[in-house]
């Protein structure tokens, strides 16, 4: 055993603690490096939306009446909407439900961590994640289910924005619902039931056209209409458009939406992040 | 010796009237603790006595209802990131990133300290050099409890809290344990330290604070505890019909000479014991009838 660490603790009295950014990017790869370990949650929130598409857009590749595409190019940029969502929403609310129940946090907070750091490496998780899994999807969808990608500049500018914003509002709303739960083994059906519902009434599984009005109408209250309805914009013809509620892809009121839940979901964080459990009190 | 960032004649704790109450359960009722820089201090008590509610407040992670905390030498309840790397933790019941392999979490959590120990010192320090590259959930329940601990000196603190550290520990791997609070306290680090192993509070403990019902019963150092709450003497001896009497008494020389008169030379069965420090404890937190 050695004793040789007493002299790094003398010294001057001001000391320089790392930097948020810095912390945050090493953080990034811890938890990007956990993720892929935890062959459960690569499962659940990667590969099910891969998964899903290959068998919505195999059993239903009929021609959708009088829009000029099939059944199957409707759900490549649903399910591109669906895996921002899960990526974002679904891994962060149930993975922080868990380590706020099993006091990872607390322990966090009772280090020197800034907690900026902890919520960047939340986002590079997040962004890679997302932009992995959307990357698949689109391969998969341009290989398999006559998708194109983006022809033009404006387009890939669409789906860029689309992509941020969604990503970014999900990603908050998954911030706060992890607080909902009462335990980490809880989290699963908080966080998924909700998302379930939501990809039914949003126009995930089913299309547009075919969900009652009212049911779009609450859908509409949440990001992932929006961003549906956004990517088809992007990667749909303009012939598809008399599919919506509207008959028009609204790109305006997307962004305004998304932008708004991303201002909405961040005021719940702030107001309703908690390091520690309930009982921990 | 003594904290070096800490001014000399400054308390490293500094507790009065502490107050903490669960709804109707008042947990720790009017506390008071002084420790000194430099000093490895034992905090002990039965469960529910109010230690780790007591750790836990000076740590920063408990709200208290009154009193006043200084925890080197701020309120922990306004802790700033550079006291936070100032003070060690380890706390009871922990858990770390399941995932991740002992080096990768040691090797991270030193990046959150200003001035951190060698990260592969500190894996060998807690005897877990064997398991750097396993996952930390495949570790048994005594080695997790030292990642903890390394985990807690990590950022080469000054002051080192731990709430009941070798709970759970074989004996051996509390050996190896108390060598390395032997070690750190060399080093000057200040260690609060809760148990309800006396052993383990007497093997370690400059001084102690016995508490019980939210209260200190007593301060001071084993041995003076000892001396100052157990000065009676238990003497044991079988009467002819051999019924084994006991009797507690401040003289014990008077009793035996009386015995030795009685029985007209040797005294069957008999025995003088002083308390231990376990029955001094027992009875400062009212346990007497438990043994």
């Amino acid at each position: 055993m050695t004793t040789t660490a007493v002299e790094t603790r003398t010294g001057s009295g001001t000391v320089r603690l790392p930097g948020a950014w810095g912390l945050g990017l090493g953080r990034g790869a811890l938890e990007i490096k956990q993720f892929f370990r935890q062959r459960d949650q690569v499962v659940f929130t990667f590969a099910f939306p891969v998964v899903f598409l290959f068998l919505f857009a195999s059993i239903f590749s009929d021609d959708v009446k009088g829009a000029g595409i099939t059944a199957s190019q409707l759900y490549v940029p649903a399910m591109m909407a669906a895996g921002i969502m899960s990526t974002s929403f679904q891994s962060l609310g149930i993975s922080i439900a868990i380590e706020r129940d099993e006091k990872v946090l607390r322990r966090l907070r009772g280090t020197p961590m800034p907690p900026a750091a902890y919520f960047l490496g939340k986002i590079w998780l997040v962004l890679f994640t997302g932009l992995l899994e959307t990357a698949i999807l689109l391969l998969v969808g341009t290989s398999f289910y006559d998708v194109d990608l983006p022809s033009d500049a404006t387009h890939w500018f669409d789906l860029a924005w689309i992509f941020v914003l969604g990503l970014t509002a999900c990603a908050l709303l998954g911030i706060a619902i992890s607080s909902v739960p009462k335990s980490g083994k809880s989290a699963t059906s908080v966080v998924v039931l909700p998302f379930l519902v939501l990809q039914f009434i949003s126009g995930v599984y089913i299309a547009i056209d075919t969900i009652p009005d009212w049911m779009l109408n609450i859908g509409a209250l949440f990001p992932l209409k929006w961003m549906c309805q956004g990517l088809r914009g992007v990667f749909l013809p303009d012939s598809a458009r008399i599919l919506e509620q509207t008959g028009s892809w609204e790109l305006g009121k997307v962004a305004l939406v998304l932008g708004a839940w991303c201002v909405g979901g961040l005021a719940l964080c702030l107001l309703t992040f908690r390091w520690k459990n309930r009982r921990d009190g | 010796m003594g904290g070096m960032t800490t001014h000399a004649n400054e308390l490293a704790v500094d507790v009065r009237g502490l107050r903490k109450q669960y709804g109707d359960v008042t947990a720790v009722d009017g506390i008071d603790l002084e420790i000194r820089p430099g000093e490895v201090f034992g905090l002990l008590g039965p469960n529910g006595a109010g230690k780790s509610t007591t750790v836990e407040i000076l740590q920063g992670k408990r709200s208290r209802d009154a009193g006043e905390v200084s925890v080197l030498g701020s309120d922990p309840a306004a802790g700033t990131r550079a006291w936070r790397s100032r003070v060690g933790i380890v706390w009871q019941d922990e858990s770390a990133p399941a995932e991740l392999t002992v080096g990768e979490t040691v090797r991270h959590f030193a990046r959150y300290y200003p001035r951190p120990r060698d990260p592969e010192e500190v894996i060998g320090l807690v005897g877990l050099q064997a398991k750097a590259g396993s996952r930390i959930k495949a570790l048994s329940g005594g080695q997790r409890r030292r990642l903890d601990v390394a985990l807690g000196v990590i950022g080469g603190p000054e002051l080192l809290l731990l709430d009941e550290p070798t709970t759970g520990f074989d004996p051996a791997a509390r050996r190896q344990f108390w060598e390395l609070i032997r070690l750190l306290a060399d080093e000057g680090t200040t260690i609060l330290l809760t148990t309800h192993y006396l052993e383990e509070a007497e093997a370690l403990a400059d001084r102690l604070a016995v508490v019980a019902r939210g209260r200190v019963a007593a301060t001071g150092e084993p041995a003076a505890l000892r001396e100052r709450y157990g000065t009676d003497a238990t003497v044991e001896w079988t009467e002819a019909d051999g019924t084994i009497r006991t009797e507690r008494t401040d003289t014990p020389t008077r009793t035996v000479a009386e015995l030795m008169h009685r029985f007209d030379g040797e005294i069957p069965g008999l025995r003088v014991s002083r308390p231990t420090l376990e029955d001094v404890y027992l009875r400062l937190t009212g346990q007497e009838d438990a043994r």
